[in-house]
């Protein structure tokens, strides 16, 4: 069992056209795994009549010869994306038993192409998190243990699901949601590939909000071309998203040719942060080196306003975010709070809300309440908004300039235990997006890889940051990265 | 800039979200050392800078001013926690 679970998508599309193996036997290997994998936490809900319903479908469609792009692939959808009569809650206590009426457009997208959905993937409440602890579900368990240590690891957050259920082959390759560096962190934290593309890349309709100048929608897979072939799957223009953007979506697993010769490679000194962790750094130069003996040029490079990312991202998130959650009030969807006779609409307001939000949502929603109040708007939210200009700016100077891609480490760690002592404050929480923020302020597509492990045998991952509406290049250069790194897959199941 | 316990009650309101009393240093803690670190912002020149206003350099797409979905009551009314003859209820709102 799990033979045919581990596959790539890639490879699965290739044995699926053969006729060397069915949906029906593809998808009944996930739905195993998955079933067996209850100490994950990784699937909060298991759509197992429809995966099948879905999967004989596709088998009919691929002995017609009528194959799409994805047909007969099993993949998990992070809770985040409304599903059609499927429970949608975003981890949170507030939508309990909420059914969305409709479809969001990027599995919309992914049904179309003949995919075959395995059921809803676990995450921090609201996608607010870097470690899956703040679910309603319980946190999600990273497959990855350190050696000679049973200690259970987070698999990173707020896709968290996400990433262990690609890195535990629950599912052939899976969607996330990155407002901050959501699909990257988990993917380094699991040894996966996670993709961030442009922002207006992927249409945000039908994806629960968090903050919606930063949210993304991407893949998480186990491998770089997966990443390409889903992508170019979930990309596109939509009417019902105004900053979804009317580029034509090129086929991205076109550009993979293992050809970087002459691409400029951008290493950022910013990102040189104190107290790095020497197997970081090693890492991190390690990769520069492989790309430069694959015919690359490295170039020292500088983004001066790096150091402010962070808090202008912990501006603007959480204002956009109490903004978003507004709509949480419990007279359209959601749970209500039990009232008394004599409570008026307002007490209603603040019940539901004290009831249904965690801790770190509630703690975000205020945040942003303060900035955005009256005297504090201009000092906090405006000038966040002029920070995050010079940000983009750099990265403007440095494409300008003939850099192609830019690599940097994706976390500052490897993977970090469950209920860490040292994570309590908020902010030490919050610092593992210090690499990751600056391509979500800047709109930049980004993706990480696995390229290494640590001395205990953890994942690592490598960042790479493209050029705006240029995945296709930045996939290029991250197969090759992929392929130089030799990383191996393999995780021991205890589970 | 600190965020006292009445600065919390404040903008908790404003949220409208309830908290309890021994929610309220904790939070003022918590809410102050996060705008600690957001102060560091402060020592960031922005003069004559504009903010940033659109991520993607992208005229926003329009559309024509049509009516091409709706009539459909039962799908808008079907998550409500309450709800009678076709439309949200809610507490009292008149006194």
């Amino acid at each position: 069992m799990g033979e045919l679970s581990s596959l790539t998508i890639s490879k699965a599309q290739y044995e699926l056209k053969k006729g060397n193996i069915t949906s029906v036997e593809l998808t009944e290997d996930c739905l195993i795994e998955a079933k067996n994998s209850t100490e994950l936490n990784a699937f909060c809900m298991i759509t197992e009549e429809l995966a099948l319903d879905q999967a004989m479908k596709a088998d009919q469609d691929i002995r017609k010869k009528n194959i799409r792009k994805l047909t007969g692939i099993p993949i998990g959808i992070k809770d985040i994306f409304c599903t059609k009569r499927v429970k949608t809650q975003a981890a949170s206590r507030i939508l309990t038993n909420f059914t969305p009426p409709y479809e969001s457009t990027v599995t919309q997208k992914l049904w179309n192409s003949g995919a075959i959905m395995l059921g809803k993937l676990n995450m921090d409440e609201f996608a607010m998190g870097s470690s899956n602890e703040t679910s309603i579900y319980g946190p999600c368990v990273n497959p990855w243990k350190a050696k000679n240590d049973p200690t259970a690891l987070t698999p990173g957050g707020s896709s968290g699901g996400s990433g262990t259920a690609v890195a535990a082959n629950l599912c052939l390759g899976a969607t996330g949601t990155d407002t901050g560096g959501s699909i990257r962190q988990p993917a380094a934290f699991t040894g996966t590939v996670g993709l961030k593309p442009t922002y207006g890349r992927c249409s945000r309709w039908g994806i629960i909000a968090f903050a919606s100048s930063l949210d993304q929608a991407g893949p998480m897979t186990k491998s770089v071309r997966d990443s390409a072939i889903l992508l170019t799957e979930m990309s596109g223009f939509d009417q019902n998203d105004s900053t979804s953007a009317k580029y034509e979506v090129p086929d991205f697993e076109s550009f993979l040719n293992q050809n970087i010769k002459g691409q400029k490679i951008g290493i950022p000194k910013e990102y040189r942060v104190d107290g790095m962790p020497k197997e970081i750094e090693a890492l991190w130069e390690d990769g520069a080196e492989k790309l430069k003996a694959a015919g690359a040029k490295i170039i020292d490079i500088s983004l001066p306003h790096t150091r402010y990312a962070l808090p202008a991202y912990y501006v603007i998130a959480p204002a956009e975010a109490s903004s978003n959650l507004a709509r949480y009030d419990g007279v359209r969807f959601g749970e209500r709070a039990e009232l008394d006779k004599s409570e008026n609409i307002n007490e209603m307001y603040k019940k539901t809300r004290q009831n249904g939000f965690g801790k770190e949502v509630k703690r975000r929603i205020m945040i942003g309440t303060y900035a955005l109040s009256a005297g504090f708007y201009e000092a906090y939210y405006i000038r966040a908004q002029k920070v995050r200009t010079l940000i983009q700016s750099d990265f403007s100077e440095v494409f300008n300039r003939g850099v192609d891609v830019i690599l940097t480490p994706t976390t500052p760690t490897a993977a970090f235990k469950l209920k860490d002592d040292k994570k309590k404050n908020p902010l030490d929480m919050y610092l593992n997006d210090v690499f990751t923020v600056t391509a979500n302020l800047a709109g930049l597509p980004a993706i990480s890889v696995p390229a290494g492990k640590d001395e205990t045998g953890l994942p690592l991952g490598l960042q790479l940051i493209g050029k705006p509406w240029e995945e296709g290049n930045l996939l290029n250069v991250a197969d090759v990265l992929e392929k130089e790194s030799q990383f191996d897959h393999r995780v021991k199941n205890w589970w | 800039m600190a965020i006292d316990t009445e600065t919390v009650k404040h903008v908790a309101n404003l949220a409208r979200i309830n908290i309890t009393d021994e929610e309220l240093v904790p939070l003022s803690e918590e809410l102050s050392t996060i705008l600690k670190f957001m102060e560091q912002l402060n020592s960031v020149d922005v003069d004559g800078i504009d903010p940033l206003t659109s991520v993607t350099p992208m005229a926003l797409n329009l559309r024509d001013d049509i009516v091409d979905d709706g009539e459909k009551p039962n799908q808008i009314l079907m998550n409500a926690p309450n709800r009678r003859e076709g439309f949200f209820t809610v507490p009292k709102v008149i006194e």
